[in-house]
């Protein structure tokens, strides 16, 4: 009886584990590769264990290209987006889940009607304006489309939602006490909201983290590349250099993975409520 | 009061309003204009009409990308949807340790799309990869994993699912847990068997997370660009050629914004048309709205 219990649980355990080997595997591979000597990478059948841990391989990744750079303007322009985000879409949620004004639907509507338009569709005429501007190779169009863009608008609808469940008769109290809308927003709603913002932050913050596209297409200077740019040109040689390029990948992963490991269950929350809204 | 209160509220949604005009309408009601001309890097734009969507209709490579993305939507959809929900299942069940698989299978999706397209190119790579070596263990020949016409879009869905399938899992296991336990024990005491309950109870009570999942899922895999940009550049050949990816090939390689706007707008017609088609199946598909 025993037995055939256990056999009954026998594929899902193997399917559980075998999906968890492949993702961590690759973790595992980046981590030895980014420390073997160049020699050891060429040889075939690698090898699991490093002959001898180079460490030197970090010095060189910065000999090589500037990733400190890069480190430096993903995390600037994912945290300037972060915060520009989770205000404005706080401050935009709240009017149109708490004020009375005219067009209130109406206005909500166009901007979920966003939530539909893919963001590397408006890419063409956005890059056509920015050069006419001079704003192509800078951070702008990374950083102002994203807040004021699809994020923002995402945030808007997220934060809508979490106020509506908040009851009009707060917000009215206040009105009564002589409070006005901004002061009923920044003392008594925004602290309620908290736990959404929070949500929000995370989803624009591994967004910006993420950008490709816009990076690839508006930044053609070094020193301004992102990680992921960087990444990706770096390992786009004709002759990649593999143990840099793992060395550059762990050294992208680290601070989130850290991050995610101390924070991992409100992370997991926050996000699987950005998912189902 | 309720004067003022009209200002304060233009105040705070006039950021919104004012992104929205600028970053998302009017592009879009640009490309549509510039879809008429022969803008590019040189000269300046003419109206030529029709051009760029009779130019549409006989691009050979367009309609491979048209279909490479439907194979890629029609490969990846349906694999992390189901292997996410066998997951979630497994994990739903309070087996100690099981916090430990959560965590693993979710990490990718905090890493970097590009680091994960960029480590699984050099694990897929031909002469030293480690998927190689583990076919060179076993005596078979090494694969050109990112230089097969037939095998690299399955090589990218692979690499794909693997990174987002802890999103999806979440999802399902978030609905998963708010399934009422007494519907099972009913069904247990009808002697309904595991499979029965799963098909009876819980998908239905689920369909909204489902539903959720599916319609991410799809759009996500219209949209699918920055692997296909590191792992294989759209090749070899054409063969991993994918919307996104002729339209930055078209727009900011060829310079032909011209063209490229043609393709954006087809683009976004067949996504907004896929979003409309799946709400409107939503209607008759999903028993129990959240």
């Amino acid at each position: 009886m025993n037995n055939k219990k256990l056999m009954s649980y026998l594929p899902g355990y193997a399917l559980l584990i075998s999906v968890t080997a492949i993702i961590l595997i690759p973790f595992y591979w980046m981590v030895v590769t980014s420390v073997k000597r160049e020699d050891e990478i060429m040889s075939f059948p690698p090898s699991w264990w490093p002959e001898k841990w180079q460490f030197q391989n970090y010095f060189e990744l910065f000999q090589a290209i500037p990733f400190h750079k890069y480190m430096f303007n993903s995390i600037y322009i994912a945290v300037v987006v972060t915060v520009f985000t989770c205000f404005l879409a706080a401050l935009a949620g709240f009017a149109f889940a708490k004020l009375h004004f005219p067009f209130r639907n109406a206005l909500f509507l166009m901007l979920l009607s966003s939530m539909m338009i893919p963001v590397e569709v408006t890419t063409i005429p956005l890059f056509l304006l920015f050069s006419k501007l001079g704003l192509t190779n800078t951070h702008f169009p990374l950083i102002v489309p994203t807040i004021l863009g699809s994020t923002g608008m995402f945030g808007v609808f997220l934060l809508r939602q979490f106020y509506l469940t908040i009851p009009d008769e707060i917000s009215e109290a206040a009105r009564i006490d002589g409070c006005t809308p901004w002061m009923t927003f920044h003392r008594i709603m925004l602290p309620m909201v908290v736990p959404a913002i929070s949500s929000l932050a995370i989803f624009a913050f591994l967004h910006s983290w993420n950008e490709f596209f816009e990076p690839l297409i508006y930044i053609n200077s070094d020193h301004l590349y992102t990680v992921p740019l960087g990444l990706s040109i770096f390992s786009g040689d004709l002759e990649p250099r593999w143990h840099l390029i793992m060395a550059a990948s762990v050294v992208a992963t680290l601070p989130l993975l850290l991050v995610f490991f101390f924070a991992q269950q409100r992370i997991i929350e926050g996000i699987s409520m950005t998912g189902s809204k | 009061m309720l004067k003022h209160e009209k200002w304060y509220a233009y105040v705070f949604i006039a950021p919104m309003v004012i992104g929205y005009l600028i970053f998302l309408a009017f592009p879009i009601l640009s490309i549509v204009g510039i879809s008429f001309t022969d803008w590019s890097l040189i000269g300046s734009p003419n109206f030529i009409g029709l051009k760029n969507y009779e130019r549409i209709a006989t691009d050979m490579t367009f309609w491979v990308t048209v279909k490479n993305t439907l194979l890629f939507t029609a490969g990846f959809v349906p694999l992390k949807i189901i292997i996410a929900f066998l997951l979630a299942l497994l994990i739903l069940k309070r087996v100690p340790g099981i916090g430990l698989f959560r965590t693993a299978i979710f990490t990718p999706v905090v890493v970097s799309l590009v680091v994960w397209a960029v480590v699984w190119k050099y694990i897929l790579a031909t002469d030293y990869g480690l998927i190689n070596s583990f076919l060179h263990a076993l005596g078979y020949d090494r694969i050109p994993w990112l230089y097969h016409d037939q095998l690299t879009l399955p090589a990218v869905i692979v690499v794909s699912v693997l990174k987002g399938l802890g999103l999806t899992m979440i999802i399902f296991l978030a609905a998963l847990s708010d399934v009422p336990k007494m519907y099972y024990e009913a069904a247990i005491m009808d002697g309904a068997s595991k499979f029965k309950k799963l098909l009876h109870i819980t998908i239905p009570l689920i369909t909204p997370a489902i539903f959720l999942n599916v319609v991410i899922t799809v759009i996500n895999s219209m949209k699918i660009f920055g692997q296909i940009y590191v792992m294989t550049h759209g090749g070899p050949g054409t063969s991993t050629h994918v919307f996104i990816y002729y339209i930055y090939k078209q727009a900011f390689k060829l310079f032909e914004f011209g063209y490229g706007s043609a393709i954006s707008l087809v683009f976004f017609l067949i996504v907004l048309a896929m979003t409309i088609f799946q709400w409107n199946l939503r209607k008759r598909w999903v028993h129990h709205e959240q």
